[in-house]
């Protein structure tokens, strides 16, 4: 690893926090409405979003193109979220504000969030809500017909709106069906199953992509004034996690090979409340909404090894660990603190289930106390869901939880426009790193998602794009395209070409296990020295014995995740890196060496209180890193407390 | 695959939408069947009401039967205001036409559906679980309606498929042809078929024209078991009547 | 468990397809149905045949990916499920199971159990949304909404778009998958205003790709989200009142 001094130009406005946005929105040169459709942009990704950037730049008069490898909109992952999405409406009058949410967040990434990001995102919360509102989102209501509020992990506020147990489903219906609306009006041009396979350049600009036709194979060029990208996180370097099957960061890896900083990389998030694996074969873990611990109680029996049924041990001879340990918040503490309880108790073998791989979400109590019937209506689907995977009914056998990777706060370095540092470039979402710091807290990715697509990126982009006014974007066929388009090609036929042995999931299998256990819910310095040395060891091998069969030139899945997996081979690597460079414990990240006596995180502010954006350096490693120093004058820097 | 505006705009609203759009729109169709499913449904209860005279034998004042004089008074509709027979004519052509359209449409919405299902069928047996035999065969059983109407006008109004046949005798016309074994059974299994048809129809009406109450819902499907078990049930028992000696 | 599994191969989708039997050997019942189909998969290419391609991401019964026939099933044989989240504990050991793509004019298959889908977006971008820009909508609590509708509204909004119900219906008909959206914004003030002619556009564009509905109510079975057929007699209704209420509209 090598270090440099260089500033990264974060372009954080200048003046009191709650005038930032304002004075930035004012300042930032516009682009006039008859001159928007002279711009061309490209958007990848179609999630919360993508999807509403795609929308509201189509409204704008801007040329969009939006690119999938779904084959619709409707597919991408936001829409398995389940919980709600934060705003700080505070219609239950219970004393929420903008500043309390934007605190909230801050403190719940442990400090490791830009602030200026972090408050407009809590000012831009109470529109989203308006928004989706008025596209028809079903959001849930009280009797009296007004909106109803839920409380989540990590606030003692209820802010969080929410659809049953659907709300990403509904909100990204939300920002489908209005894109939907500007394909239809002509302004967006919607590629299904096209996969984008890298950045093309040009003068240290981006200046398009290049896409592959999942169906025919075919490798394009496409080129624009700017690209966006909106391309999710990359928990499935893990195998096992709550992500989608497709979910990938080969968009984001090969921005980030083209120039552009990748950020944080270790801050992922292990979401405590899923369902433990069953088998060997397991393919994912399944989330359940984090809302369930609104009325569920999490235990353990008290002695290791206990083998006897739930139901058969007294209440006496359990621990309800959160609730002892942080009798503030009990069973509301954030993920990470949920999450890492949840593994010591594993640790000392208390874990229940078959597989003692789990710990008991237990109903009985809020159901004697509320009625099955109220249960029912808030969380029947999960419920069933439950069932469906487990063959267990929940309302009579406590739920088996445990935790699993969900989400990560790291990914491209943007600056207060959410450009990455390649002009031209943007990544919006989970995609990017800047508003969840070390943590996420429960409803905010959607929060994130949808302030970044419909309220941040259509007034940022233009700061850029005037620059270019009355230029053409870069034909495509100008050589920096077909250097970039020939690149894929060869890459794409090596995979086929190598015909060795091992199928490609066996590899990210191999690879997850190696993730899960060095580079998880807890790290230390040996385990991640190792990590690295074993995730070369198993890209190596990769490269000499994967076995891709087919072609190149039809329908090839095994084709499309081998790509997907070679990019995880390398993304691996850096966030074994950057782990290790971070000597401290914050949120997602904690490194045994630096704990308190009671086991919880030890952070370091006085060295680690900056954004680690690593610059990519060609194949041989090391990268290179710089620091983005965090400043936090509005919510001070304290130890996180939840007891 | 890439999605760029669509090329057509419809034309959607306005009056070309009443007679270009709406009709020749699925639902449309879908609303025209269900409603001449309707107004043939209560053709068929009053048909059944009016051949029930049958079982009313000879009026003591005049000593004609019953059922002559009853046909004889759909003759007379409108007394001396029309021309005889003219309103019966009415209702005939009426009835006419909402065979033609129910089955117009049923063929129109037929070739459709074949179309959107195209060649692909599932290899294995679907295992239907909510539609049922009726609705399943809704074609097989209209079309065997269809070939029993046309004889039964053939035989019992026009006469040209009943060798007895004497115009006005309503009564006689009906022993004589129903005595014969093959035309009482055809009658009977037309009828079963008529059922099931309704059985479907009757209950599938609801959903076509958009009646809907969750609440009421399950109405619906008493509905249509008592209205198809009324027709079949009244309809058999005139062949059963005349078979069994009661009426001769 | 030990099961014979009759599999469609098809190459591309110009190329005609054919039945393949393959033995699962050892299969978990704890495992899903597609963890079977990996396992199936893992060894095919071991043994240098091309794995079987199917679609399928969420894994969670929600974003609609997934989808065969199984057995003259769609989504196979338990009530209320996608195929992502049926699990093989729900079959015996020694079953033989046929495993088909959805079949339907609108649905060609691009490869072996995968079929394209996209005339549901058609459909969509007919009219199956409300017109408000970003940045236009009023406080959201100035609309109070009766609690019954917002929920009658979810029940139709938390389609997935899976096409189970096209696949169903002996008519590959998708008024199930249009009346939901129909009604899911139609049950709601907001979308008032573009109501009639909504229904009219997203109707004549549904009909462009599929059959029609005859009320089997096959569709409803199917349905991993356990939608009512209540939601097509709805669209029914509304689509002959959208008739007189655009001839009135054209005329102020």
């Amino acid at each position: 690893m090598t270090e440099t001094n260089t500033t990264l130009q974060a372009r954080i406005p200048e003046g009191p926090i709650k005038d930032h946005w304002d004075t930035h929105k004012f300042k930032t040169r516009l682009v006039n409405p008859a001159n928007k459709r002279k711009y061309k942009i490209i958007i990848i990704g179609t999630g919360l979003a993508g999807a509403s950037a795609a929308a509201t730049l189509g409204e704008l008069g801007y040329e969009v193109d939006v690119f999938t490898f779904h084959d619709s909109a409707r597919r991408a992952h936001s829409i398995s979220a389940q919980g709600g999405i934060n705003a700080a409406k505070n219609y239950p009058n219970d004393g929420d504000s903008i500043f309390r949410l934007f605190y909230d967040t801050v403190k719940g990434g442990d400090f490791r969030s830009r602030e200026s990001n972090v408050y407009r995102l809590a000012q831009v919360s109470n529109e989203i809500i308006d928004q989706a509102t008025a596209q028809g989102v079903p959001f849930a209501r009280e009797y009296g017909g007004l909106l109803d509020n839920r409380s989540f992990g990590g606030a003692q506020v209820s802010r969080t709106f929410y659809s049953r147990g659907q709300t990403g489903q509904q909100l990204l219906l939300g920002a489908y069906q209005a894109l939907a609306r500007q394909i239809e009006a002509g302004t967006v041009k919607f590629h299904s199953r096209a996969e984008m396979l890298d950045v093309v350049m040009k003068d240290g600009r981006a200046v398009g992509v290049v896409i592959r036709d999942l169906i025919t194979g075919e490798i394009t060029p496409h080129s624009a004034h700017a690209v966006v990208l909106a391309t999710g996180g990359y928990s499935n370097v893990y195998f096992l996690s709550t992500n989608a099957m497709a979910c990938n960061a080969t968009a984001a890896w090969r921005a980030h090979r083209r120039g552009a900083y990748f950020a944080n990389p270790c801050f992922t998030q292990i979401h405590p409340t899923c369902i433990p694996a069953s088998d060997d074969f397991q393919s994912k873990l399944t989330l359940m909404s984090e809302s369930l611990r609104n009325d569920g109680r999490i235990w353990v029996p008290l002695r290791a090894d206990d083998d006897r049924a739930p139901n058969d041990i007294p209440e006496d001879e359990r621990d309800y660990y959160l609730e002892r340990q942080y009798p503030a918040f009990g069973n509301l503490v954030p993920r990470d603190v949920a999450s890492r309880s949840a593994m010591r108790m594993l640790d000392e073998n208390k874990g229940v289930g078959p597989l003692k791989n789990g710990v008991y979400l237990d109903f009985s109590s809020a159901i004697d106390r509320l009625g099955k019937a109220r249960i029912e209506e808030r969380y029947g689907n999960l419920f069933e869901m439950y069932e469906r995977i487990t063959d267990e009914d929940p309302y009579t056998v406590p739920m088996r939880i445990y935790p699993a990777p969900h989400y990560t706060m790291g990914g491209l370095w943007v600056d207060y426009n959410l450009m990455t540092t390649v002009p031209g470039l943007y990544a919006l979402g989970e995609a990017n790193f800047s508003d969840h710091g070390a943590n996420r807290l429960g409803a905010s990715a959607l929060m994130q998602g949808l302030a970044d697509g419909y309220f941040v990126i259509p007034y940022t982009i233009g700061e850029y794009l005037s620059d270019w006014l009355n230029t053409d974007p870069v034909s495509t066929d100008d050589p920096v395209f077909s250097e970039v388009v020939d690149e894929v090609n060869t890459r794409t036929e090596r995979f086929l070409a190598i015909d060795g042995q091992r199928s490609v999931d066996d590899f990210h299998r191999e690879l997850g296990k190696i993730m899960i256990e060095h580079v998880g819910l807890a790290r230390d310095r040996e385990g991640l020295q190792r990590a690295v040395q074993e995730i070369k060891a198993v890209r190596e091998e990769f490269w000499r014995d994967l076995k891709i069969l087919g072609t190149s030139d039809s329908l090839n899945q095994s084709l499309e995740r081998a790509g997907r997996v070679a990019d995880f081979l390398e993304i691996a690597e850096l966030m074994a890196v950057d782990a290790l460079n971070r000597e401290e414990s914050c949120g997602g990240h904690f490194r045994l060496e630096h704990q308190t006596e009671d086991g919880e995180a030890r952070r370091d502010d006085e060295n680690y209180a900056y954004v680690a954006a690593w610059e990519w350096k060609g194949e041989n490693w090391p990268q290179t890193l710089h620091k983005e120093p965090l400043k936090f004058e509005y919510v001070p820097l304290s130890q996180r407390s939840y007891k | 695959m890439t999605t760029t505006k669509r090329a057509h705009v419809h034309d959607r609203y306005g009056w070309r939408a009443w007679l270009g759009g709406f009709f020749s729109s699925s639902i449309g169709l879908k609303w025209l069947m269900a409603l001449t499913g309707i107004g043939l449904l209560l053709y068929l209860v009053a048909h059944l009401i009016g051949n029930l005279k049958i079982f009313f034998g000879v009026d003591p004042v005049t000593g004609a039967y019953e059922i002559d004089l009853y046909s004889e008074a759909l003759r007379t509709l409108g007394g001396h205001l029309v021309p005889k027979g003219s309103v019966l004519l009415l209702f005939r052509i009426g009835l006419s036409l909402m065979f033609i359209i129910h089955i117009g449409s049923a063929v129109a919405l037929t070739r459709r559906n074949l179309a959107a299902r195209g060649k692909g069928r599932y290899d294995a047996t679907r295992h239907y679980a909510a539609a049922n035999y009726a609705s399943r065969t809704m074609r097989m059983s209209g079309t065997i309606v269809l070939l029993f109407v046309l004889f039964h006008v053939a035989d019992l109004t026009l006469g040209y498929a009943n060798p007895d046949f004497v115009y006005g005798a309503v009564h006689d016309n009906m022993v004589a042809s129903l005595s014969r074994p093959i035309v009482a059974l055809f009658y009977m299994a037309a009828n079963v078929a008529l059922a099931f048809h309704i059985y479907h129809g009757a209950w599938s009406l609801f959903q076509s024209i958009g009646t809907v109450n969750p609440k009421y819902n399950s109405l619906r499907r008493y509905f249509a078991v008592s209205f198809a078990a009324f027709i079949l049930l009244g309809n058999l028992s005139i062949p059963l009547a005349i078979w069994t000696g009661w009426v001769s | 468990m030990n099961l014979s599994l009759k599999i469609w191969r098809q190459a591309s989708p110009d190329a005609p397809g054919g039945f393949k039997t393959y033995e699962a050997r050892n299969v978990s019942p704890e495992a899903s149905f597609l963890e079977m189909l990996d396992e199936l998969n893992e060894r095919l290419n071991s043994e240098g045949e091309e794995p079987i391609a199917f679609d399928h991401d969420c894994r969670e019964g929600i974003c609609g990916m997934c989808g065969v026939m199984i057995n003259g099933n769609p989504h196979g044989p338990q009530d209320g499920t996608a195929t992502c989240q049926l699990h093989m504990r729900k079959f015996s050991d020694g079953d033989s199971i046929t495993i088909e793509p959805w079949r339907a004019t609108a649905l060609p298959v691009i490869r072996d159990l995968v079929v394209d889908r996209t005339a549901f977006d058609r459909i969509i971008e007919a009219g199956g949304y409300i017109s408000v820009n970003t940045g236009a909508a009023p406080d959201a609590n100035i609309i109070a909404i009766p609690k019954e509708a917002a929920e009658a509204s979810m029940d139709a909004a938390s389609c997935i778009g899976c096409a189970a119900c096209v696949a169903a219906c002996p008519n590959s008909a998708a008024n199930l998958f249009a009346a939901a959206k129909i009604s899911h914004l139609s049950l709601l003030p907001q979308g008032q205003p573009e109501r009639w002619s909504r229904v009219v556009a997203m109707v004549e564009t549904m009909e462009e790709y599929f059959g029609s509905c005859t009320n089997h109510g096959e569709c409803e079975t199917a349905c991993p989200k356990n939608i009512s057929i209540d939601f097509i007699a709805m669209m029914n209704r509304d689509f002959i009142k959208a008739q007189f209420k655009n001839f009135v509209r054209i005329g102020q």
